[in-house]
């Protein structure tokens, strides 16, 4: 008897689990998306304090400012309904929207905006979170309008607009971010996930999917069976090899590219890239194009200098050609400047980056021949971001670096020498007179030209070794349409839609 | 020995054989350099040039298995001898004293070995980064208490044998007991027990470095040739099955060896 009870309680339990599974199944296809990110948000969730590329595009969800890019990379109003400038471009008035809440129910106020600009603004010692905000002079509430003065005019100012607006009585942002965005954030497990859920009082369009996870998949070798087995639906950048394998499978591969400078970062304050000859020896001897052939299956595009093709305005395709491969006078300059046994380096890598680590393999083989020795070493992502770019302790690294806003000084104002995100520890008085001036021009041909300057003095000093702007492969799963790519990065979740 | 045995001692000792005729070559000469790259060999399937195909970088993959067995080899016999060398030192002393040493020494040995190797490794790694010396240092580590347990064990067994008690009687000094009778009389478990740990210690290697912890990319392992050749395992299978068939052969060889070994 006992057997048969418990033979029946076995069956019965095995029929529960079973219907557990095929329920989780049937529900995938709705109103919940499980999106794979590469890394945790390790930095900060404060808008404004947040460094990693990955970190903020995932912000970019959650907050919004005046202003906001669209994937066109125009500027569109979000908090600010409408906006104008005066004809000496030195006042810019924003009208705000009366209905925009935050996501913990209160309307902003004009008060939590100038909390918010303030807050990135000189704090009193010359210094500024943004330093474009050192030029503000004054932020004065009128009515519901928010008038900013400014001591001079700056062509590129109203780029800066779309920094997020936070609330103003809150202290905790680091830890719980209220934006006003079309997600609000859940809750964060460190190394697994974060959680977002629909903003329903978003006062725009809002998002078409209602729950939203970020599973974190440092593990590279892990996503396709991740992506295969329907624990994630969406990735956005995935190799050209695991594309490969996704082929024939429930998932659409879109191709676009990623907006940011792909190079072998070389820390200018250490021995021997404190040397211009050596640098330059090395970026002679790395083939871009072969990286890209090797390692990419083709997709990229070689770039010479830190913009990447999407600004238009700014990139100077010819930069790409100066360091055209020539082996010879690699091992000439590197002579000259005492190393013409060659030397050995590392070069450090996030581990969580597959399309760096490859880079990185073939950059190591091209040096071969030169007589330099490179080293890999990989670490995890959050001693990266201490070690390496706060810490500037490496030698040379290899990774992307992106623009926060759809300016040139986003890309360029960070090899200035005192910056604070110079990690490279780039020193050049005449970049740092140029940059200067281009940011005290207000005439927008002359600030261009100044702009380009800049980076043609990158490539001429060899700053770092360029590669490539990367293509970007994003794997999404059939049951999902609508993803979008933009000029920045950024990955907007509340375009995507189910598919029927 | 009986015919059967005879026959998986023969096997044994021939793969293993070969096994350390690929080291020997990885470490004297291989067909390319295992880190060139080619890109029109990408890829590549069998051929006379490449006996074993191509990776995605279009390197050899034969020369980057044998360099791979050398690199899996050499780390493993590290982290044996960093096991067995301890273990030996462990057990001996606890075995022989026991008291109170006795009782610390393994209750800590309980605690790593009730840790998972894997884990242990893995705080090794990211307190001190990967790389080999990184990845000898943890699973050497990991792999001490199962040969202190083993040699406790055959310890405390001789110790109490009648030649001892006689050795002793004869006014012999601790150090001389155990080195001139009692280490000798571990011969045989500790070679068995070294073979199987050898086992464990390539499959260890293999594990870490699919995992990424291991030897730092593009230097070849067998585990991260696996690791790598996964995102090609549909389109290119040659990249996986070469190093991945070496590791079955690896253990394979082992285990017939220490099964042999172990019932003599």
């Amino acid at each position: 008897m006992k057997r048969i009870i418990a033979l029946v309680l076995v069956s019965v339990t095995l029929a529960i689990a079973l219907c557990g599974c095929g329920g989780d199944k049937t529900e995938g296809g709705s109103s919940k998306i499980t999106i794979g990110i590469p890394q945790d948000l390790e930095d900060s969730l404060d808008p404004h304090e947040a460094v990693a590329a990955g970190t903020k595009e995932i912000l970019f969800n959650i907050f919004e400012g005046l202003l906001k890019a669209d994937s066109n990379g125009n500027l569109i109003p979000a908090v600010a309904k409408s906006y104008s400038v005066s004809e000496d471009a030195l006042t810019y008035t924003f009208t705000l929207r009366e209905d925009v809440k935050f996501h913990n129910g209160n309307t902003v106020t004009a008060d939590d905006v100038v909390y918010s600009i303030l807050r990135n603004a000189d704090d009193g010692s010359g210094n500024a979170l943004i330093s474009a905000f050192l030029n503000i002079d004054s932020v004065n509430v009128e009515g519901s309008d928010i008038v900013i003065t400014l001591k001079a005019p700056d062509p590129d100012f109203i780029q800066y607009m779309t920094l997020a607006i936070i609330p103003k009585d809150q202290s905790d942002t680091a830890t719980n971010p209220i934006g006003t965005g079309p997600y609000k954030y859940v809750s964060r497990s460190p190394q697994e996930n974060i959680v977002l859920k629909r903003f329903d009082e978003y006062w725009g369009e809002k998002a078409y999917i209602e729950d939203v996870t970020l599973k974190i998949c440092a593990n590279a070798d892990t996503i396709v069976m991740d992506l295969k087995g329907g624990s994630v639906d969406f990735f956005a950048r995935i190799t050209t090899a695991q594309a490969l394998q996704l082929e024939g499978s429930n998932f659409e591969i879109l191709e676009g590219t990623m907006n940011l400078v792909q190079a072998m970062y070389l820390n200018n304050a250490v021995e021997p890239f404190d040397d211009e000859r050596v640098r330059q020896a090395l970026s002679y001897a790395v083939d871009p194009d072969e990286i890209i052939e090797l390692s990419f299956d083709g997709k990229g595009t070689k770039i010479g200098s830190s913009m990447f093709p999407a600004f238009k305005k700014y990139y100077i395709p010819e930069t790409a050609d100066v360091y055209n491969v020539n082996i010879e006078k690699a091992k000439e300059l590197l002579a000259e400047a005492g190393y013409a046994d060659g030397f050995s380096f590392d070069i450090t890598v996030p581990s969580n980056y597959q399309p760096h680590i490859d880079t990185a393999q073939v950059i190591v083989e091209q040096l071969k021949k030169i007589g330099v020795t490179a080293n890999i070493k990989l670490i995890e992502w959050d001693s990266w971001l201490s070690d390496v770019y706060s810490g500037r302790d490496f030698e040379a690294t290899v990774i992307g670096v992106d623009a926060s806003t759809m300016t040139a000084r986003a890309m360029l104002e960070r090899f200035v020498s005192d910056s604070s995100k110079n990690f490279i520890n780039f020193s050049d008085p005449e970049y740092d007179e140029l940059i200067n001036k281009a940011l005290n021009t207000y005439d927008d041909e002359e600030q261009t030209k100044l702009y380009k300057e800049a980076e043609w003095i990158l490539t001429n000093k060899a700053a770092n070794v360029y590669i490539q702007d990367l293509a970007q492969l994003v794997a999404i799963n059939k049951n999902y349409t609508g993803y979008e790519f933009y000029p920045i990065y950024v990955l907007d979740i509340a375009k995507i839609k189910p598919a029927n | 020995m009986d015919k059967t045995k005879k026959l998986k001692f023969i096997i044994g000792l021939s793969i293993t054989g070969l096994i350390v005729l690929m080291t020997l070559v990885g470490i004297i000469k291989t067909p390319y350099d295992p880190c060139a790259m080619d890109g029109a060999a990408k890829l590549a399937g069998i051929s006379l040039k490449h006996p074993f195909g191509c990776d995605q970088f279009g390197r050899d993959i034969l020369s980057r298995v044998l360099v791979g067995v050398r690199e899996t080899m050499l780390i493993s016999a590290c982290v044996v001898f960093i096991g067995v060398f301890f273990g030996t030192i462990i057990g001996t002393v606890t075995g022989y004293f026991g008291g109170w040493l006795d009782e610390i020494l393994m209750r800590l040995n309980d605690a790593v070995l009730a840790f998972p190797s894997v884990l242990l490794a893995l705080v090794v790694i990211g307190l001190y980064g990967s790389g080999r010396y990184q990845l000898i240092a943890a699973l050497g580590i990991a792999f001490i208490p199962s040969f202190a347990r083993i040699v406790r064990g055959e310890v405390l067994k001789i110790r109490n044998l009648d030649y001892i008690q006689a050795v002793r009687l004869y006014g012999a000094s601790h150090l001389r007991i155990i080195a001139v009778h009692i280490l000798p009389n571990l011969k045989t478990v500790l070679l068995s027990s070294i073979i199987i740990g050898f086992n464990n210690a390539v499959l260890a290697e293999a594990g870490m470095s699919y995992l990424g912890m291991g030897v730092a990319p593009p230097a070849p392992s067998l585990g991260r040739m696996l690791s790598e050749a996964q995102a090609y395992i549909f389109s290119n299978p040659l990249t996986a099955i070469f190093p991945g068939i070496v590791i079955v052969i690896m253990i394979l060889g082992f285990s017939l060896l220490g099964d042999t070994i172990k019932k003599n």
